[in-house]
């Protein structure tokens, strides 16, 4: 188990960062620029580690807590989670609920983080992270469940493993494709990308994320940095193992190929982030409470 | 052990009759209350573990003058499971309580140490009576006592209409009660709670009249959705120490009353499951939309409450559903999650309160927007409220997670066990309780971020400072309870067996050794660890580069000041013109700007429970205005009166030979 714990968080920390880069990257070519280095942001993580920081004379150790718990978080939620046909090396019956539980303490202690500071704009920032996650939470319940009455199981490692490739092909496909498109919108809210927020501008009123985290600076924001990624990759692997369950008796191949899924997942939040615009923010619950009841949809598929 | 439970009830007694003679004596009363209940506490939690252990149950039998029988004590594991919250929290509030009265001038404190004492009695009382007379005038002095200690502020008009608006609702539940009670002992003929094993053999629909009867009655002080109305007003207008043993303790004895009457009657059909479970998570989703629009901190508390009750409300109902549809294992899940989770609420509700009372204490307001930056100056009490925030939203590792985990847990394998259309309502809970989770995290987050971050928002916030010891401790002792629970949850769910055994009569045990936990606990002792490690990392790392300490950055603005900062009805703006329903919205009264360049603007909003000032209010003005109209009778003058009483003798002749005088 140690062995499967060090494996999945090597790869975890390793290639985390590189989706980023190939987002940006995806993006620049769209906009017709060179952009930046694929690897920016793991020089970005290395000087902002050996920086100092300034911080505000309003905050606490509260201010502190966020960027620590926002980047445990996903450390522990990923060995809950099978990386291709790697199984996940910490796995047990109902370890959906403290998945999801997981990222809702990430999102209490960088909101309060945020709030500790004492500026209206971050105050702002959180208050629209935790109202638009209320939206989030029963879709990503909606499509656990669906899996979970597919799979039979109570794990993710089960709901994301061996039965996928039959429940595809088997009557079920269709539902699976309406989770799989809930997924992906829940990844964009919960990363903080195009169309539901913007992870370029600091300062835009339509801001909700990057807003939250305008006063950290130095190692804790390299910490916030870093955290983002990993979310990224960690709710990543949910969209990929769904939607490419295919296995090779090699393990090798195996790997290669959940690598290029996640590279291919951030090309195309690449792609969706060109080629749309911004939502207004009074469309987001909207937007999500239609994501919702396709999710339910989905279960209804599932049942009938 | 029978000794021991006399001992337990009879200290606080006791110690009521000791301070009333001494109520001039503020210190000395409240030292009286603090000594008594901690007492009173030594042999009640020993008598409540032993009874969780197994010990077998304790009945006592006095003789009395009174019809109905002998005085009958009968103390079980589901008694002791009650006891517990009582016996742990009632001494911490009454040390937190003496502290907290500390600055109160010109009261004669003993009468409310009296009745606070009364009220602990009383309790025990409640849990430990097996006969219906003794229970009826128990959970009467228990409605009275809470009712003078509500009404601790009389002087205030709000503190006064809500004591009556408790008092009425009371007594409208005791009303259901004493018709449940009545009929119940008719059936089994006898007055004794042994004897009502004999309503077993009642018909389905006089079954589920009695249910129906008893869940409205017992709902009243349970809190449960919509029979809730009373819980707001009460808990902000009384005292903080009393608002956390009536929040949580005393709302658990509705729980109680409807175990207990659950056990009595006939198997339950599944639909009753359903229907608690329905009101369950209505209320729950309720309780915690309101929560999110409250200034008042104690308010928003109180609404929190509603929704823990929704949950556990949930938890039970599952389990009855599970239980009458042939799935003990799923029933078992989900009533260890629920008894659990009443435990838990215990300790991080009593916790938040008087955490809450602290921030009361020291600014004299409960409005969150008035406070602000009292991590600063109240750093002890604003850790206890983070962690109790923690504890409450459910988040890993403290000892919420735990309880709802396995909630979840009995939804998720109902769900997926049970065929199709059984299982529906089951998953849909599952998202329901989701989303009540998520929109927690809102509450608590506010709650937190507004009222103890950032920076204070007025004068008193300013100067605010930690009060003694005795204010910190209580709180302290409760917050390392849900920490211990939510580290080491099996010996917990161990203590659950005996009560779990009685409610649901099933042997299927050893599900609640899940191999489950040992994940769980591994996931969990990972997190504490990477945290503590990442944060050891980032002090080093501060250590060698000390950190440049300047202002908040305010965006280019010069002169930020702290009538800008975010406040409470901000921060849930988005929340409740966005997600909540039309209904459910706070009152804004805002002047509309009309000149382009505005001078003075006004905002203000308030927020009243729509089942309260809709429904009910509604309700009995209209009840009132039909009563107006016997107001005709009374004309006021003598002759008009004799000739009623002259009319009334008549009518008594003429129904006294119709009746009799065929005879």
């Amino acid at each position: 188990m140690i062995v499967g714990i060090l494996i999945h968080l090597l790869l975890l920390l390793l290639f985390a960062p590189l989706l980023a880069g190939i987002i940006a990257r995806t993006k620049a070519l769209f906009a017709g620029r060179r952009g930046q280095p694929v690897l920016q942001l793991y020089f970005d993580l290395l000087r902002l580690a050996r920086k100092g920081s300034v911080i505000s004379k309003t905050t606490t150790w509260v201010f502190a807590a966020g960027p620590v718990i926002g980047l445990v978080v996903p450390l522990i939620a990923a060995l809950m989670l099978p990386f291709g046909t790697f199984k996940a090396p910490l796995s047990f019956d109902g370890d959906l609920i403290l998945f999801v539980y997981l990222f809702a303490l990430a999102r209490f202690f960088t909101a309060a983080a945020a709030l500790d500071t004492g500026s209206s704009f971050e105050g702002m920032g959180a208050a629209r992270e935790v109202t638009f996650s209320c939206l989030a939470e029963p879709t990503i319940m909606f499509a656990l469940l669906v899996l979970a009455k597919l799979s039979g199981g109570l794990s993710l490692d089960v709901l994301l493993g061996d039965h996928l490739s039959a429940s595809w092909r088997g009557g079920s496909g269709p539902a699976l494709g309406l989770i799989l498109v809930c997924l992906f919108v829940v990844l964009l809210v919960e990363n903080s990308r195009i169309p539901f927020d913007d992870p370029n501008t600091h300062l835009e009123l339509t801001m909700i994320h990057e807003v939250m985290v305008l006063d950290h600076s130095g190692p804790a924001f390299g910490m916030i940095l870093y955290g983002a990624a990993l979310k990224l990759m960690v709710l990543g692997t949910l969209v990929v193992n769904l939607a490419l369950p295919w296995a090779t008796p090699w393990w090798a191949l195996n790997l290669l190929l959940y690598l290029a899924g996640l590279v291919l997942l951030a090309m195309l939040i690449g792609i969706v982030e060109s080629v749309m615009a911004r939502l207004r923010l009074v469309r987001i619950p909207q937007v999500l409470i239609g994501t919702t009841l396709i999710s339910v949809f989905a279960l209804v598929l599932v049942l009938r | 052990m029978a000794g021991l439970w006399l001992l337990s009830l009879l200290l606080p007694v006791f110690g009521a009759l000791l301070v009333v003679p001494l109520c001039r004596y503020a210190t000395l009363s409240a030292g009286i209350a603090a000594v008594t209940t901690v007492l009173a506490a030594i042999p009640g939690i020993y008598v409540s573990f032993s009874l969780l252990g197994g010990h077998p149950p304790v009945s006592i039998a006095y003789a009395w003058s009174l019809p109905g029988g002998a005085l009958q004590i009968d103390v079980d594991a589901v008694s002791a499971f009650f006891l517990l919250p009582v016996f742990i929290l009632s001494p911490l509030c009454a040390i937190y309580g003496g502290a907290y009265l500390h600055q109160v001038k010109g009261k004669l404190l003993g009468f409310h140490w009296a009745f606070f004492l009364l009220l602990v009695a009383s309790m025990i009382l409640v849990l430990s009576a097996g006969q219906v007379f003794l229970f009826l005038v128990a959970w009467e002095l228990m409605s009275l006592t809470s009712f003078f200690l509500v009404a601790f502020d009389q002087q205030e008009r709000e503190v006064r209409q809500a004591a009556w608006v408790y008092l009425v609702a009371s007594h409208i539940g005791v009303t259901l009660l004493l018709g449940f009670f009545l009929y119940s002992s008719q059936w089994s003929g006898s007055l004794l709670f042994s004897d009502f094993q004999a309503l077993k053999s009642i018909s389905p629909s006089l079954a589920t009249g009695l249910f129906l009867l008893a869940v409205t009655g017992f709902g009243i002080k349970a809190g449960l959705f919509p029979l809730h109305v009373w819980l707001p007003e009460a808990h902000p207008a009384a005292p903080s120490h009393v608002s956390a043993l009536m929040s949580a303790v005393m709302v658990n004895l509705g729980i109680y009353g409807i175990l207990r009457v659950v056990t009595w009657l006939p198997q339950a059909p599944a639909w009753w499951g359903l229907l608690l479970a329905g009101f369950g998570i209505a209320g729950a989703l309720y309780g915690i939309a309101l929560a999110a629009v409250q200034q008042d901190i104690k308010r928003c508390l109180a609404y929190s409450t509603v929704e823990n009750v929704g949950i556990i409300f949930v938890g039970l109902g599952v389990g009855i559903y599970a239980g009458a549809a042939g799935f003990p294992g799923v029933a078992l899940l989900a009533f260890a999650g629920a008894l659990l989770h009443l435990w838990n609420h215990s300790l991080f509700k009593g916790m938040l309160f008087l955490g809450a009372g602290n921030l009361v204490h020291a600014t004299a307001t409960r409005n969150m927007n008035q406070l602000g930056g009292l991590m600063k100056r109240l750093p002890a009490t604003s850790l206890l409220l983070i962690g109790g925030s923690v504890a409450i939203t459910a988040l890993p590792p403290f000892n919420g997670f735990i309880s709802e985990w396995l909630i979840y847990l009995g939804l998720l394998h109902g769900g997926l066990e049970m065929p199709r259309a059984m299982g529906l309502p089951l998953l849909l809970l599952v998202s329901l309780l989701a989303l009540v989770g998520a929109a927690a995290i809102l509450v608590f987050v506010r709650l937190v971020g507004i009222s103890v971050l950032g920076n204070p928002r007025s004068a008193a916030a300013a100067s605010a400072h930690e009060g003694s010891i005795l204010l910190l401790a209580p709180p302290a002792i409760l917050l390392a309870g849900c920490v211990l629970i939510g580290l080491n949850p099996l010996p917990v769910l161990d203590l659950l067996r005996a009560p779990v055994v009685l409610l649901i009569k099933t042997e299927l045990l050893p599900v609640l050794t899940l191999t489950a936990f040992t994940g769980l606990g591994r996931g969990v002792w990972l997190l504490l660890a990477l945290i503590v490690g990442m944060a050891l990392l980032l002090f080093v790392q501060r250590y060698r580069h000390p950190a440049v300490v300047a202002a908040t950055w305010g965006c280019g603005f010069a002169l930020p000041n702290n009538r800008m900062s975010y406040n409470a009805t901000a921060f849930s703006e988005l929340a409740h013109n966005h997600l909540l329903p039309r209904t459910l919205r706070p009152e804004v009264v805002a002047a509309p700007v009309t000149t382009f360049f505005p001078q003075a603007a006004q905002l203000s909003q308030q927020s009243s429970d729509p089942v309260l000032n809709r429904l009910l209010q509604l309700f009995f003005t209209r009840i009132a205005n039909l009563c107006q109209r016997l107001r005709w009778f009374q004309q006021g003058r003598l002759p008009i009166y004799l000739l009623y009483i002259f009319l009334t003798c008549i009518g008594l002749m003429i129904w006294s030979l119709w009746v009799f005088g065929g005879g």
